[in-house]
């Protein structure tokens, strides 16, 4: 007779973390929703809260902070999972933030929405009385988030004090708040890229478009194929040419850069990453404005 | 690489800065070509820019911007690696004493713990502290890493005087599985590969022991223990009747037609399903996440313990643990605090202080009773009603618990029980 293994491989056991997490937070919260921007990281991590709570429907709003400068595959994504979930979609939109004069647009060549999505985050947050925020953010993405706890404290102005941060020990996850304050819960925090499209591989999950390669306009910027797009200004220098590409990540349309790539399936894909030499936020624009953009940014309340 | 079977493997290292413990995490991500070019790239113009010759590995672990400001670690970080054989999750933490707390966060879920030791010093009060630690966390495998071997022109006499020295140490711990490794962390020496200049060492290096080592046993498969998370009712059709148990197996193995009893309550039923979303198991065990419905309609909910009939734990509201206080307040003897175990959440009171461990010299004081920050002690819990316990020795996680102010709603305390 054979002998049984007793023992989860590795994908199985992130699998089973991230679970636990999910049913954490519906136990622990009020009112949580998952962060939801069309990306591969929050479309695994809402195909995770539909496993952890089956046969019932997940417990969770999607909300999603639209910058306005969308890929227009993405809110295409976006609305149709919605409806196959049956879920509720919230939107809070960096457009009225800065129409009600909460924010102020950048300018120039290098103007992003990146940073303003903070403001219509918070304040989504705030109008639904969200006391959870779920949101798909990995520890290996980026030097401060490798320092993010699972249950991540948010004070009443959304901050994060990384120098302040509650031990989160064995399995014992503690949500409790004050009113006004709120928590952010990463549940594939261990995950790496690979993890996430070995997953999606397993588990055929449904991405956007985007992230198989096919041919789109791009201009050549900070070392990627920035799409051409009505909302980048581009400089007699860039000149605009057809190129079959893929993106690794998924933020707006402005920032976000593609690479070279004949991956169309998602075998291809996943064999493609990981023979990659560079870090996937190595296309993203607003990871580069300084060595510490992403912590920065974190403490106001970024994602 | 086979993801069927490939293991997660967690472990923990602790130290300052001039142990070379970030360097030695460094070379681990270069020599297994874990590190991206554009990371290699940042690393070498900031090398360059501090005037170190070559690349300085230990960069690679930069934190946050007080964290390289400082040159110090302050909270765990966490790292990751993937080789042909296992997923690795690192959990670099601070070694001196005042970050004790973070050393046991780390710890917590470990299955490994690397010791680094300075080869021209040997076992210092710190060696003692983060191996003390790792035997208090029952960390189940540790690995005794003596470094800057190229310092003592890899001598075989110095390791061996090295492992005599720690293996007096050992006595007054409880750590099941030790090995040593000389390595050179600098060099690259039996760090991922073997040493051409330490042809007197026989053992594996440091990469391959941490891929092949034997992890399976390290989780509790006799005891079977769910603790329910939450309960799923979908009340949709087709499911009208359903009613299922969701939580993860913390420890043992449940098979459907299994007699269980339902703690604290006492009820008895048998397991019906094992559910993951559409998938219905005939068996599960630690760590799966599951959905248990039973046979019987009966009354549970979030902190219950579903436990096979047979095999229970105990159940009791008084008793000892090794607390590890984490907050810059002080305990307050017989104040309030939330309880966490498992899922379960009481309100509790230190009833007693037995004794405070020195944590360098590996004594016990009965005369300082007073419970400060990083402080480990031995003291009496009073809930206000029982817990489903087990040993800590026994059960990672049906053996361990929080305590939470309800005033700053802050984890102050973490404990292990006995």
């Amino acid at each position: 007779m054979k002998m049984k293994k007793y023992y989860l491989n590795f994908l199985d056991e992130l699998e089973s973390e991230a679970i636990f997490i999910l049913r954490e937070v519906a136990a622990q919260f009020r009112n949580p929703v998952v962060l939801f921007s069309g990306g591969k990281d929050s479309i695994v991590v809402a195909h995770l809260a539909m496993k952890a709570f089956y046969p019932a429907k997940m417990p969770f709003p999607l909300l999603h902070v639209d910058t306005g400068h969308n890929f227009p595959e993405t809110i295409e994504f976006r609305d149709s999972l919605v409806e196959e979930m049956g879920a509720q979609l919230l939107v809070g939109s960096v457009q009225d933030s800065i129409d009600e004069g909460r924010v102020a647009e950048e300018s120039g060549k290098r103007a992003s929405r990146n940073v303003l999505q903070i403001a219509t985050l918070l304040d989504a947050i705030e109008s639904n009385k969200i006391d959870c925020a779920i949101g798909g953010g990995r520890r290996d993405e980026e030097k401060a988030r490798a320092k993010e706890r699972f249950f991540s404290h948010r004070d009443e102005f959304g901050q994060w004090d990384p120098k302040n941060q509650r031990p989160e020990l064995w399995n014992l996850f503690n949500g409790k708040q004050r009113e006004g304050e709120h928590f952010r819960v990463f549940p594939i925090s261990n995950w790496t890229e690979m993890d996430v499209w070995s997953y999606i591989h397993r588990e055929n999950i449904a991405i956007p478009s985007l992230y198989f390669a096919h041919d789109r306009e791009v201009i050549w910027r900070d070392n990627s194929w920035i799409p051409v797009s009505e909302y980048i200004t581009i400089d007699a220098k860039e000149i605009p040419e057809v190129k079959k590409i893929r993106f690794r990540t998924l933020g707006d349309i402005t920032i976000t850069g593609g690479i070279e790539s004949d991956a169309d399936t998602l075998e291809k894909i996943v064999e493609e990453v990981s023979a990659m030499r560079q870090t996937e936020r190595g296309n993203r624009a607003d990871d580069k404005r300084s060595e510490s953009a992403m912590e920065d940014r974190k403490r106001e309340g970024y994602f | 690489m086979d993801l069927s079977t490939s293991q997660l493997l967690r472990f923990s290292t602790a130290g300052s800065v001039d142990d070379g413990k970030s360097t030695l995490i460094g070379r681990l991500l270069y020599d297994s070509k874990s590190i991206f070019e554009d990371q290699l790239e940042a690393i070498e113009s900031t090398s360059l820019k501090k005037g170190h010759v070559g690349v300085d590995l230990a960069l690679f672990t930069d934190g946050l911007r007080d964290e390289r400001e400082q040159g110090i670690t302050i909270d765990v970080a966490y790292r990751y690696f993937t080789t042909p054989k296992r997923k690795f999750i690192i959990a670099d933490t601070p070694g001196h004493i005042q970050y004790t707390r973070n050393m046991v966060t780390g710890a917590s879920t470990a299955n490994v713990a690397i010791i680094l030791i300075d080869a021209r010093h040997g076992v210092i009060e710190q060696t003692k502290r983060h191996s003390y630690i790792a035997s208090l966390l029952q960390i189940p495998h540790i690995i005794v890493c003596v470094n800057k071997m190229d310092l003592l022109d890899f001598k075989e006499e110095r390791f061996n005087e090295i492992v005599e020295e720690y293996e007096s140490i050992l006595s007054k711990m409880m750590i099941k599985d030790v090995r040593f490794i000389p390595i050179s962390a600098l060099k690259g020496d039996n760090v991922v590969k073997r040493s051409e200049k330490m042809n007197w060492f026989q053992g594996a290096p440091l990469l391959h022991t941490l891929e092949t080592l034997h992890i399976s046993s390290d989780i509790n498969k006799i005891d079977a223990r769910f603790p329910v998370q939450t309960v799923i009712r979908p009340q949709r059709e087709g499911f009208i009747d359903y009613r299922g148990y969701a939580g993860r197996i913390e420890s043992g193995i449940l098979r459907t037609g299994d007699e269980i009893t339902v703690l604290p309550s006492g009820f008895k039923s048998k397991i019906k399903s094992i559910d993951v979303q559409r998938k219905e198991l005939k068996e599960a065990f630690a760590p799966m996440s599951v959905s248990i419905t039973l046979e019987d309609n009966i009354d549970i909910s979030r902190g219950d313990m579903i436990v096979r009939a047979d095999n229970q734990p105990r159940v009791e509201q008084e008793f000892d643990v090794m607390l590890c206080w984490l907050n810059n307040a002080i305990a307050r003897p017989n104040a309030k605090y939330t309880i966490r175990h498992t899922t379960n959440e009481q309100k509790a009171m230190i009833k007693n202080v037995l004794y405070k461990m020195d944590i360098n010299k590996l004594e016990r004081n009965t005369e300082d009773k007073q419970i400060n920050m990083n402080d480990i002690c031995r003291v009496t819990i009073r809930t206000t009603k029982p817990l489903m316990i087990d040993e800590y020795r026994d059960n990672r996680f049906t053996g361990s618990m929080i305590l939470v102010d309800e005033g700053t709603n802050e984890t102050v305390a973490a404990g292990m029980i006995l």
